[in-house]
């Protein structure tokens, strides 16, 4: 057994330092209670795995809080009503998502009451055992809200499994605009510090880090307020250095540990936790409430009042920004998380989900994007990697289809962090070109999958026709036979007595299935 | 100077009829080895949509260059780079990849005969007799054997649908 | 609502960009550069003017045409690189080089060492050096004459007709001075690269021969016979400097193509004497200083990875000492950058940086490998 550092270095590799633009909205309260949109779209998939199976009907009433999608399939997450109200429909609708490819919801038009389902006062969390912390988080449809959107309950029981070492609390929120968690520590910082104790308990972890960047004093002196208040949970201030939200790199900071390429951080004994996760886990543990909504930065120099919101799940993004003061021009890029990672949107008629982190409408000055031009190999990207990966190369090989030799340069490992393509003086798309390069070696290993089942069933189909064949053969003679000993007894039977006592027999049950019939037409 | 130029030449001219002679004289008259390896590569559904009568053929076929290593679409472009990196065929020059199809079938048609899922090489399609049938997609390789089986022409092939875990960014126009 | 939205690009992440550009970069090196070359120019005179201003003015020529002929839209002549292969060649070449060895040279440099290849950041040699030993082969005599200082305004320095004469004309500068009332013994001599070579090939101790005549501070400031722009080593690690501070270029080529460099001069002075000049002497005269801060690090040309740049760098200072030493030629800066880009791809290939996660051979990290790296 190794013996891990007790503290890292704080440090990671290359990295980037985007202008933080963080404080238009850091200094801001949180303004919750929004009006009511006149709609909500409930997205079935709020997370990454298969589809929630929907439990209601269109006219069905349902109160907030209600589970109107059950966690169906190996990797789910549950859905609730976020209001009261009713159900109109449930049909795809637009999702927040580059593609504008449509998915599943559930349309709820609130009736404005915003009544709540009745919640039985639950026990004292810290009494109870960590498997059924672990299903009450799961119960509540907790994802991991600083963008992973794994369910969370699935992630504690794996942690389970391991000797978790350290628990971080990943409060380096370094994407640009960004301060859902700077402010969330600043305002909920009690309730962070339960839920950091409570995802502890659950998983026996050794030590609990939260790990802050050092660009949010604010955050900072607030949670090591509540830390001290109840001890045991260490504060632990890294650099502010894009990507230190990453979990491979905040591990590396916190630990000096890397996790080993291809396995997840439990292998080393960590496991990360947003704090937004933390709290929404504290909810539903200390409260019995499921994960209605979340914090949302809404920010960018084509919105009239930046700030932080708490919005619910289904709400319009085109409400979110009419609250916010609406768009004081035609924003040069619209977009669903920071600006580093997050994801073009097809419009502003798609859904707050449980992953909106923020929602942006970036100035072209913000974007500065440019045409790109030749990659005259300056090797920048490969100085600002946090991976220690080399993007011209990889960029170039992806380019030109060959995926092979782009995952030996490092598509195999690359996060997409955005830090290569953030400083290439020729303005290359290196992210779009890794986006790409993955999604054809996704299509790829699917369709090489699907041709091996194929192959598999014609084998199959060509067994059991030939099965089918040889077992009817194996009839035709048995019936056969059958007949001939039959009429070998009643000719035995004539010669032995005159007096016929005929006893007859079927010899055998007529199969009738389809495929049996098939075999018949098929041979004449 | 002479002399080195005719022995030059000379020498050029009988090692390269040699290796002619060569060539012809230990030719190989079995069956080419490759065409058995390319042919466990198809999917082997026989279903002919690269235009010839099947995966042996067509191996025949891609091995002797008269077919492309992308002709097959059930295979898609992962079969193409696999055939192209065992025949060492520049990836780069292949082209678009035949695209992936699934059998779609008009429920409005539909008389449940039955006679297309006896058809169906791979089993993708159920339903029982005077009943709806259905294509598994994640089974159809796209064949089409099943629409020429079809009494009411009711099956279509259509290039599969995207979805949100399967599409994925196209490649940047190049600079 | 949609009529906003429909216009917004389809683009992947990031949408943030640092706001550096190519044409800055270029541009910064360019800066970097004037300095050294200014003081030549100065020292130099009207000649050298002329002849930096035909070069440059050939180099943008040149790489408006080739974009013209690949159809390339002519914006790309403002990234500023051919203006900076320009400017290099220019400053390696003896500072009063007939107009043509400019032009041509430029010319020859770009068309076959760069635009043959595809263009910016496809070539795999320097076009620069391509050009310079392209030249230096052709013409060995226009490109090892060198004259002494002269500078703007000092009672020998030709005036700008004269100038003209010497560049485009060829006129012989030096006998027109000798009819002149002051006379002068000589105008032109070796550059002291040259000098130390004859001296060794001669049997003189390379050693007291140097502490005797080598002017040091005059090599490290510059007022000393050489190229366009490479006389004053001083002025050029300056810029090279600057250029480290400004993260243009990164200190592994510049340190360790003049540490190797240093490091043989010094063993080899130190156990011959006789034969070898000391590193001093390597470092302040020829292209080393240009080469290892300016020419080497190219980007296009050298490798991407720092363990790479180090190996490349280490490998321009032993050639170039190796030809310095025992070359035909007196300097081999050209020679050796153009060696050590033809094995930049290799280089590239096997030396890669070590990926998060796994070891240096790309394998997965064990815990017992993880203790080595924490």
């Amino acid at each position: 057994m190794f013996a891990p550092r007790l503290f890292g270095s704080g440090k990671i590799r290359g990295g980037v330092h985007p202008d933080g633009r963080k404080d238009a909205t850091s200094d801001r309260p949180i303004l919750t209670n929004l009006p009511l949109p006149s709609r909500l779209y409930v997205p079935l998939n709020q997370h990454s795995g298969d589809d929630a199976l929907p439990l209601v009907r269109p006219g069905d009433r349902v109160l907030k809080g209600q589970l109107i999608g059950k966690a169906s399939g190996r990797v789910s997450a549950s859905i609730h009503a976020p209001t009261s109200g009713t159900v109109l429909a449930i049909e795809a609708v637009t999702m927040p998502h580059p593609s504008g490819l449509p998915a599943m919801a559930v349309i709820i038009e609130p009736d404005g009451d915003d009544r709540w389902i009745e919640i039985p006062t639950p026990p004292d969390p810290f009494s109870l055992d960590p498997d059924v912390l672990a299903s009450k988080v799961e119960e509540a449809g907790v994802v991991g809200m600083g963008g992973a959107i794994f369910p969370a309950a699935i992630k504690l029981r794996q942690g389970r499994r391991f000797e978790i070492q350290t628990l971080i609390i990943n409060g380096s929120e370094c994407e640009p605009f960004l301060t859902t968690d700077d402010r969330l520590m600043q305002e909920r910082a009690d309730e962070i510090v339960e839920g950091t104790r409570l995802i502890r308990k659950i998983i026996e972890a050794y030590r609990a880090v939260i790990a802050i960047e050092d660009n949010k004093p604010a955050a900072i002196a607030a949670i090591q307020a509540a830390a001290n208040k109840v001890g045991a949970i260490e504060v632990m201030v890294v650099p502010a250095h894009y990507p230190m939200g990453s979990a491979k790199q905040l591990i590396q900071a916190v630990t000096g540990l890397e996790v080993p390429a291809g396995k997840r951080s439990n292998d080393i004994g960590v496991l990360v936790h947003n704090v937004a996760t933390a709290w929404a886990i504290q909810q539903a543990l200390v409260y019995g409430k499921p994960l209605l909504s979340r914090v949302t930065t809404v920010a960018g120099a084509c919105v009239a009042q930046p700030q932080n919101v708490e919005v619910l799940f289904g709400t319009p993004i085109e409400h979110v920004f009419k609250v916010c003061g609406g768009l004081t021009g035609v924003p040069a890029r619209l977009l669903m998380g920071g600006p580093m990672m997050g994801q073009i949107l097809p419009s502003l008629d798609v859904p707050i989900i449980k992953g909106s982190s923020g929602v942006l409408a970036l100035s072209k000055a913000e974007v500065n994007a440019h045409t790109s031009s030749p990659c005259i190999r300056c090797a920048r990207c490969v100085d600002a990697c946090p991976m220690g990966l080399v993007p011209l190369e990889m960029a170039r090989n992806s380019r030109a289809d060959k995926l092979d030799a782009a995952q030996e340069f490092g598509l195999r490992d690359c996060i997409l962090c955005g830090s290569c393509a953030y400083v290439c003086p020729s303005h290359i798309p290196l992210v779009q070109y890794f986006e790409y390069a993955k999604g054809e070696l996704a299509d790829r290993r699917s369709s090489q999958q699907k041709q091996e089942y194929t192959k598999g069933l014609i084998d199959a189909r060509k067994e059991r026709l030939e099965q089918e064949r040889l077992a009817k053969e194996a009839a035709k003679a048995a019936k056969e036979a059958a007949k001939a000993a039959k009429d070998a007894a009643r000719a035995a039977a004539k010669a032995e007595k005159e007096a016929a006592q005929a006893k007859t027999q079927h010899p055998e049950s007529t199969t009738t299935s389809p495929a049996d019939n098939c075999v018949r037409e098929e041979q004449p | 100077m002479l002399t080195a130029t005719l022995v030059l030449t000379l020498m050029g001219l009988i090692l390269g009829g040699l290796l002619g002679l060569a060539s012809r004289a230990f030719a190989s008259n079995d069956d080419n080895p490759l065409v058995k390896e390319v042919e466990s590569m198809l999917p082997g559904s026989q279903c002919g949509q690269c235009g010839l009568p099947g995966c042996g053929p067509a191996a025949e076929a891609i091995v002797n260059g008269t077919a492309a290593v992308t002709c097959c679409p059930p295979g898609g472009r992962a079969l193409a780079e696999s055939l192209a990196k065992k025949l060492d065929i520049d990836i780069s020059t292949l082209g678009a990849a035949a695209v992936p199809q699934l059998a779609v079938i008009n429920a409005e048609q539909c008389t449940g005969c039955t006679r297309c899922y006896k058809a169906c090489p791979t089993d993708a399609i159920v339903g029982a007799s005077k009943q709806l049938h259905s294509v598994i997609s994640a089974a159809c390789t796209g064949c089409s054997q099943c629409v020429a089986a079809c009494p009411e022409d009711c099956i279509s092939l259509q290039a599969e649908t995207l979805s949100l875990t399967t599409w994925h960014w196209h490649k940047p126009e190049a600079a | 609502m949609n009529s906003i939205t429909h216009e917004l690009p389809l683009r992947a992440a990031p949408h943030a960009h640092d706001r550096s550009s190519v044409d800055r970069i270029m541009l910064k090196v360019c800066l970097a550069l004037s300095p050294a070359t200014a003081y030549g120019l100065y020292l130099f005179g009207w000649p050298a003017i002329i002849l930096f201003v035909v070069t440059l003015l050939a180099a943008v020529a040149t790489e408006a045409l080739c974009l013209r002929l690949a159809g390339l839209p002519l914006q790309r002549l403002l990234d500023g690189s051919a203006l900076l292969t320009g400017w290099l060649y220019a400053a390696t070449l003896p500072p009063w080089a007939p107009w043509w060895i400019g032009a041509g040279g430029v010319a020859f440099g770009l068309i076959v060492g760069k635009h043959l290849y595809g263009g910016i950041g496809q070539n795999l040699f320097n076009p620069a050096m391509l050009a310079r030993v392209a030249v230096l082969i052709s013409f060995p005599v226009q490109l090892t004459t060198w004259v002494n200082p002269m500078p703007l305004g000092s009672e020998l320095a030709p005036g700008f007709v004269d100038a003209l004469a010497i560049i485009f004309a060829n006129a012989d500068y030096a006998a027109h001075l000798s009819a002149a009332p002051s006379g002068v013994d000589a105008m032109t001599g070796a550059s002291w690269l040259g000098a130390s070579k004859v001296a060794v090939g001669a049997g003189t101790d390379v050693g007291q021969w140097l502490a005797a005549d080598f002017p040091l501070t005059a090599a490290f400031s510059g007022h000393i016979r050489g190229s366009l722009g490479e006389t004053s080593a001083l002025l050029i690690l300056v810029g090279g400097l600057w250029l480290i501070w400004a993260r243009v270029i990164s200190w592994h080529i510049p340190a360790s193509m003049l540490g190797m460099l240093s490091l043989c001069a010094w063993l080899a002075s130190h156990f011959n004497g006789h034969l070898f000049p000391g590193p001093l002497f390597q470092l302040t005269t020829g292209a080393a200083m240009l080469g290892a801060f300016f020419i080497a690090t190219d980007y296009v040309t050298s490798p991407a990875s720092a363990t790479g740049k180090l190996l490349f760098g280490a490998g321009c200072g032993l050639l170039l000492f190796t030809i310095r030493s025992w070359g035909s030629f007196p300097e081999g800066v050209a020679f050796a950058v153009l060696f050590m880009n033809a094995l930049t791809p290799l280089i590239d290939r096997f030396i890669k940086p070590r990926a998060y996660g796994r070891t240096l051979g790309g394998k997965t990290l064990k815990h017992s490998d993880m203790r080595k790296i924490v």
